[in-house]
Order: C-alpha cells, then structure tokens, then sequence
C-alpha cells in the first residue's frame, strides 16, 4: 500500500496533487467527471471581497502546446462564495484552498477576515502574481517589497495558513520568495503565468483584448521546474510546484526537484480527470519503484 | 454530462471543406439536446492543446453526429480521422434551443450561415417529431458551402437559399432574403446560428417583426463546462449587462438578450 500523502507543515494532503486556481473554477464544475474526494486538494478561483466582472473577450488564444489567458479574475465575491458555494463544499473529504485576490493589501485583508469566520477553508493562497488585471501585469509579486507587505499584512489578519502564490515574470523569483518567507507565508505555490502575447497578422491586432495575457500549459513547463528547483533550494517553507503539468510524469519532476505538492491547471481544460489520473500514475510510479511513502522522493535530485 | 474517452467513428462524409462524423456514444446521444454541443479532443498531443467545441448536428439512439468546415489546425486534424478511429468527447454541454411540443402546429423558420446549419439539422427534426413546420433559410458563400441543400431537399422541408456570389439560389445574404420571404410568410419562431453580422441582420428582422428568436453563438473555448470562464458574451440580464459564459448559460441564448457587435450594418 502506497503512501501518497504529503505533510506541509501546517497541512496534510491525502495525496500531492492540487487542482490550480483558475482552472478548477468552483471545484463544483468537475463533479460530473471526477470524485472530488479522491484529490489532494483543490484551490477555488480568485475571489475579490467584491463580484468582478473579468475582461472583454477573447480572453483565451491557443498558442503552441500552450495557452494564453488574460480573463481577469471575473467572479462572485466572498459573500456569494459563503452563502451558495462553500457549504456545498463541505461535504467533501479533501482540502479546500481559497485563492485570495485584492487591489489593494486591505482588500487581501479584508477578504480573508471575511472567510476566517467560514468553516470549510483549510488555506489560502494569496494571488499577488495575476498579471490580467493591471496594465502590463503588474502585481505585487513584482517586487520584493510589495511581497513583503501584502503578506505580512494578510498573516497578521489570517487564522488561517496563507501560501503565497509567485509571478515568474521577474528577474530572480528566489528574491521574491525569500521576502514571502520573511513576511511570514507558511508556503510558497509557483510559478504563475508567463506575460505573453499573440497577433493576429490579417488585422495587426493582439489576439487578446487586453494585448497581454498569461500563458501556461506545457510549453511552460521546463521553465516553471527549473524556477520550483531554485526556489525548493533557498526555503524553509514548502513549496507547491505548478506549471504545464499533465501527467504523472510531470509531477514527479517537480516533485523530484523539490515541490512538496503539485497544482494542476491547464491540463483540466484538455481533461477534467487529470488531476486523478495523475493520482494513479504517481501511485504506478511508486510501485513500480519500490517507492512506500511518496514524499520520500521529495527533493532527491541527483547531482 | 459525461467523458466518452472513446467514441467510435461509424460514419463519416465530406464535401469539399465540410465534414460530418458521426459518433458512437450511447451515453452522450440519449442526453442530447438540440442546442447543445460536444468538446472534442482532436490529437492525444499537446498540438493543439484544448479540445473545440462543436454544436450537435444529429442523433441516433446510439450515435451523436458533428458537422464542420476546416477552419484551423484542430479541424484540420479532425478531417483526417477515418472510420473506426475512436474520440475522446465530452458531452452534451450548454443549454439548447427552446423547442418543445408547445410549438406543435406553428411555423417556425430556421437560419442558418455556413458551418453554422450545424445544430439546425438536429432542430428541424425535432421541431418535425413535434408536429411543427420548419422551414429552412440556408446562406453560403458560394454553392460549395451549401453542402447540406440536399440533405433539407430530401428529407422534405421547405428550403430557400442563398449565395453572396449568387452561384445557386438567391444571390445576396440569407438575411435579405429571409426578409424577403417575411412578405408572404409568417413564422411565430426563429432560431439561427452563423456569422455574427448574420445574426445581428436576423435579430433586427425578428425585433421589428416581434417573432421572439434564438441564437447559437459561436465561441472559442478553454473547457466547455463552466471552468475556465473564456468563453464570455455581453448579455442582458435582469436590466444589466454581463459577461455570460457561452458554455453553460448558452451558446444559445433569445436575441433580445444578446448584446451584438458594432459596426458593418
């Protein structure tokens, strides 16, 4: 009997493999397809204190084994979220994440003092990384700085472990990572979305109506491991790797180099039982290795 | 809703750039709606990546059909399947066409541009088992993209048609000529897809004429169930607009709730 559960710390997952805010909705739109309980856990799309209404279309171009998105965060807010989403929530055997979305470092703040008085919530994670809501994708998760104080900040508010979720778009993640850290996140999830762009030759116009989106998928894919194995190597605190996984394979990659956990994104689009396919190839794997307890395999690169 | 990992291909036809596969999918056929759609994954790779979507054209018992024109990579691929191939599809998914037994006796028109005839076929024969007169306004480009004229023709259904380069039937715009048959013929229901500017012609018909209409709109999509929220339209909803998403509160919606494009009246 394999042992795929992970520890973090300040949470135990049955198994390593998250379903990726943005692409797992609600969680409720997978129930036609997969047993919800099977995951490791699921992190619900970006919720602001406030309903959003996201970006103009297109909102989505296909890119070469990858996708740009720029949909902007549209969503329910925190109120519906409690009242409509979370209780159905609750009935399910696996760790809920909440993707926590602000303006502003108070409305972080504000949105997590709100959800600290729902039951059902294990962790939040703290999107200071979209870069579809201001111009040229701005975030806090630019600049060390900023990092520093919506976290701290949001710690201080909190009840609840807070991951800090990481932009690549920046010149030295490791930098970012370490003021996450210092401002008190009890994990790290990395990487976001690559700013990117497509246009359309005919018109000479971008293909996304807000010119820049966030591309994942499996072209990212090298790219995001090697930030995750940067990253494992300088902090203390977990980190939760993501970035164009579709299969086991993937996972174990990122687990190998160092990701305590795995978030899965794209790949529910192109199939809304990949989180629990990846489940069972990572069960194969370890099998057929001889593997008892996944989390053994955490960080074992080999020089 | 439900993932067929492997509906078998029985039946496949072609004319020119359009294609129609017909897939065994027992599970997915007896849910199906006219209206509703499939997301078809078209290579096991990651090129392209996310599944299309593709409105049903017809059903069996057993089988739930798709009609195409090769519009890009995707389709492209798809055309390529042959007969026994299997596809992994997920299905049906959206919300259809308002069409049930109260339009029994009545006369309804259906308008269809190009590819978008797709979901009008299944329509037209479920308006029929209800006892309703359908008749059929089918605009193409040229008579090469008119593939399904006969199909209509056979299975006895007033059809009238058009061409924008007037090679077969009236030449000019499925719209312009739906308003001129509205001279003689009084249709209580319309229901198209197509073409945006199509669409939006159709909508301002209906509008003046107070037929109440519904429309299949078209969309790139990231999942097709709910997930991504990609595929949004600006639509009215209790006195404001929104941006809805085509996949689950469609692709049909009534035309005096869509907000249309500008411009190209």
């Amino acid at each position: 009997m394999t042992d795929l559960s992970v520890d973090l710390g300040f949470l135990k997952l049955k198994n390593p493999v998250i379903g990726a805010s943005g692409t797992f909705g609600y969680g409720l739109e997978f129930e036609p397809y997969i047993d919800l309980n099977r995951l490791g856990g699921f992190v619900v799309k970006g919720l602001y204190f406030s309903p959003r209404e996201g970006n103009p279309p297109p909102r989505l171009v296909e890119t070469p084994s990858g996708l740009i998105n720029a949909i902007g965060l549209p969503g329910i807010g925190v109120k519906r979220f409690s009242e409509e989403i979370l209780p159905r929530l609750q009935k399910f055997n696996t760790t809920i994440i909440v993707n926590v979305c602000g303006e502003s470092n108070e409305e972080y703040a504000s949105v997590v003092e709100f959800l600290d008085k729902h039951d059902g919530i294990a962790a939040y994670e703290l999107n200071i990384s979209c870069p579809n809501v201001e111009q040229d994708g701005l975030c806090p998760a630019l600049s060390p700085e900023a990092t520093f104080s919506a976290v701290s900040l949001v710690k201080k508010t909190s009840s609840r472990p807070i991951i800090a979720k990481l932009s690549p778009n920046v010149t030295d993640v490791v930098q970012i990572a370490l003021s996450a850290e210092e401002a008190g996140a009890d994990a790290l999830s990395l990487v976001n979305t690559f700013l990117a762009m497509a246009v359309d030759i005919e018109t000479r116009k971008p293909k996304l109506s807000n010119i820049y989106g966030g591309l994942s998928g499996p072209a990212i894919k090298p790219i995001a491991l090697r930030i995750t194995h940067q990253v494992a190597g300088r902090v203390k605190i977990p980190v939760i790797g993501m970035g164009g996984i579709l299969t086991g394979q993937d996972a174990l990659e990122y687990m190998i180099a160092g990701a305590k956990a795995v978030e899965v994104g794209t790949a529910n689009f192109i199939d809304p039982e990949s989180t629990v396919k990846i489940i069972e190839e990572l069960r194969e794997y370890c099998q057929k290795k001889g593997i008892d307890r996944i989390e053994t395999l955490i960080g074992t690169l080999q020089a | 809703m439900v993932k067929d990992p492997q509906a078998r291909i029985v039946n496949k036809k072609n004319w020119k750039s359009y294609f129609s596969l017909s897939l065994e999918s027992p599970r997915i056929a007896a849910q199906a709606q006219s209206g509703q759609f499939i997301m078809v994954r078209v290579s096991a790779h990651t090129q392209p990546l996310l599944r299309r979507p593709f409105s049903i054209h017809s059903k069996s018992e057993k089988t739930v059909e798709i009609f195409f024109q090769i519009t890009g990579l995707g389709t492209e691929l798809l055309s390529q399947k042959k007969p026994e191939d299997s596809l992994d599809i997920l299905g049906p998914l959206g919300k259809g066409f308002e069409a049930g037994k109260n339009l029994k006796g009545k006369d309804i028109a259906l308008v269809g541009g190009g590819r978008g005839i797709a979901p009008l076929y299944f329509l037209s024969q479920k308006l029929r088992s209800y006892g309703a007169t359908a008749r059929i306004f089918y605009g193409g480009k040229s008579q090469d993209d008119l593939p399904l004229k006969e199909k209509f023709k056979e299975d006895g259904f007033d059809l009238y048609w058009s061409t924008d380069d007037g090679s077969s039937g009236f030449k000019g715009f499925v719209s312009d000529l739906f308003k001129t048959k509205l001279e003689k013929l009084r249709p209580e229901r319309i229901f198209a897809c197509g073409p945006e500017l199509m669409m939006k012609k159709i909508s301002l018909i209906a509008q003046e004429k107070n037929i109440p209409a519904e429309f299949s709109l078209e969309s790139v999509m990231g999942c097709g169930f709910g997930a991504c929220w990609g595929c949004v339209r600006r639509i009215k909803r209790d006195n404001r607009e929104e941006w809805v998403k085509i996949c689950e509160e469609g692709p049909v919606f009534s035309g005096n709730d869509i907000i249309w494009e500008e411009g190209d009246e």
